[in-house]
């Protein structure tokens, strides 16, 4: 480093100082970038992901099937339920829990669900004082629509014989007649 | 008897009077410099308790008066106590010998707009301001904590180096009134305020002063991204809430130093005196403000040399270049 004179170096530092002085006091004349929240709330990302539903089918059966994988990926715990047999012998949550207040909304449950029963919508605005009324049970959680994908239906597509018999899903064909199928 | 009660209600009146508005312009000052710090930022400031956030500094005192009073159970109780006291105490103390006015003259009996009139007003300034140390030093000590304790290091150390420029950057000021009292260093001023005589011991008397009330760039005591809050880390509501009014007060009182010492007080022209002297401590405070918002906080080592390598021996050549003009001048 070549040493310089003394008072370059003043200089230099006073210059040094004085644009920055120079610079912030700009600044104060400048219109602040700050989003007031709750009078503006800004646009919200596509797939933003907050408070969590449960779906239900096109024909109004709930999508649920208390498999469990949401309450296994989570990875804070907050979902719990209790798996039981309707008469028809199809599978349904008889209870279903979710804590907001544990919930980190990662989505996880959403990816985990085969049925497309839970989902996570943008709706983020659940602050409470006190924690225990963020603990959401089956009836807050479901709604009366199909959320994302409006004509899934589980049962309908995937093949397993309990609301309809063979042959009567989505893309399957009628069973072979054995006994038709003679050489 | 018969003049001495009537004094003594003056006096009284006087202090109540000096003594709220200092309190209120202390908490106003938190807003200004809350918003105007925004405002460098381009950010909005508080704008949420009453139109434009005027009732900020109300919802805060509400808040740290309802705040709980923790006391560290390892913490010297009686010292914890203390310190917060002295911190505020004697940056209200000071303004007692600061004149903020030329003076009335009601029913006969003049009333100088001063709170004391101290012959030795400025030894007493800087008296004060070394008693304030203690309040950082003893807090620091007494909270039993490394990083309160290592906060309260740093604000001694730089206190008692910065106080040495402080006081010998006065001395030409004093060369020049040819007194100690503050009165009589605004009415020395009449001709030209000693800014223009003095620019010097003017800048070293502001940086010290700033180093004085640990603002940035000089806030190593309580630097929050290393000490956490330095000396005052383990209060909290209102002991935490008067350091804080001691550091604003503090802010108010080196204002009206700077504006006694440098800009000539209450004088100036057209307006009346105390708008003068709102104005001059109004715009060092803007400084102080605006340099919170610019530089970025000195290193230890780089404090330690700008204090004693450079503004005190620039302090001690000052005086003696004054003396030898005042003495080649025949003043």
């Amino acid at each position: 480093m070549a040493h310089k004179n003394v008072f370059v170096r003043i200089w230099e530092a006073a210059a040094g100082l004085l644009e920055g002085f120079y610079t912030t006091f700009i600044h104060l004349f400048r219109k602040p970038i700050t989003e007031e929240y709750p009078e503006y709330k800004r646009p919200l990302p596509v797939r933003s992901r907050a408070r969590i539903i449960l779906t239900r089918d096109p024909d109004g059966d709930e999508r649920c099937v208390a498999c469990y994988l949401c309450s296994a990926s989570c990875p804070v715990s907050c979902i719990s339920m209790q798996s039981a047999i309707r008469e028809d012998g199809r599978r349904f949550a008889s209870w279903f829990r979710i804590n907001f207040a544990r919930c980190i909304y990662c989505g996880l449950c959403e990816e985990a669900c085969p049925t497309l029963a839970i989902q996570l919508t943008p709706h983020f605005e659940t602050c409470e004082y006190d924690l225990l009324t963020l603990v959401a049970e089956k009836e807050d959680l479901l709604v009366n629509h199909g959320g994302k994908n409006q004509d899934y239906n589980y049962y309908r597509v995937a093949g397993v014989i309990g609301k309809d018999g063979k042959g009567a899903h989505l893309k399957e064909a009628p069973p072979v007649n054995l006994k038709s199928n003679m050489p | 008897m018969t003049s001495l009660i009537p004094g003594y209600i003056i006096l009284l009146v006087k202090l109540g009077i000096v003594l709220v508005a200092l309190l209120i312009i202390a908490a106003y000052l938190v807003y200004v410099e809350r918003k105007l710090l925004a405002r460098l930022q381009i950010r909005l400031g508080p704008n949420r308790a009453g139109p434009f956030g005027l009732l900020q500094p109300l919802a805060d005192a509400v808040k740290l008066l309802t705040k709980e009073d923790i006391v560290p159970s390892q913490a010297d109780r009686w010292i914890f106590r203390l310190a917060p006291v002295v911190v505020a105490g004697t940056a209200l103390l000071i303004f007692a010998v600061v004149p903020f006015g030329q003076g009335w003259t009601i029913a006969g009996r003049p009333i100088p707009l001063v709170v004391s009139d101290l012959n030795v007003g400025l030894l007493y300034v800087l008296a004060l301001s070394s008693v304030g140390v203690y309040g950082v030093a003893l807090g620091g000590w007494a909270s039993s904590s490394k990083y309160a304790l290592l906060g309260g290091i740093r604000g001694v150390a730089q206190m008692i180096s910065y106080e040495l420029s402080l006081g010998l950057s006065l001395v030409p000021v004093v060369m020049l009134a040819g007194s100690f009292s503050m009165v009589d260093i605004v009415a020395a001023q009449n001709r030209i305020p000693y800014l223009l005589v003095q620019p010097l011991a003017f800048i070293i008397f502001f940086v010290s002063a700033v180093a004085e009330t640990k603002r940035i760039p000089f806030d190593l005591p309580e630097a929050e991204n290393e000490l956490v809050a330095g000396f005052h880390t383990e209060y909290s509501g209102m002991r935490f809430g008067l350091f804080f009014l001691g550091e604003y007060v503090t802010m108010v009182v080196l204002g009206s130093l700077v504006a006694v010492f440098f800009l000539g007080g209450w004088r100036g022209p057209l307006l009346p005196p105390l708008i003068w002297f709102a104005i001059k401590v109004a715009v060092v405070a803007f400084f102080m403000i605006w340099m919170r918002g610019t530089l970025p906080r000195l290193r230890y080592d780089q404090l330690m040399r700008l204090g004693w390598k450079v503004l005190i021996p620039l302090a001690l050549l000052n005086i003696v270049v004054t003396g030898g003009v005042m003495l080649w001048v025949g003043a």
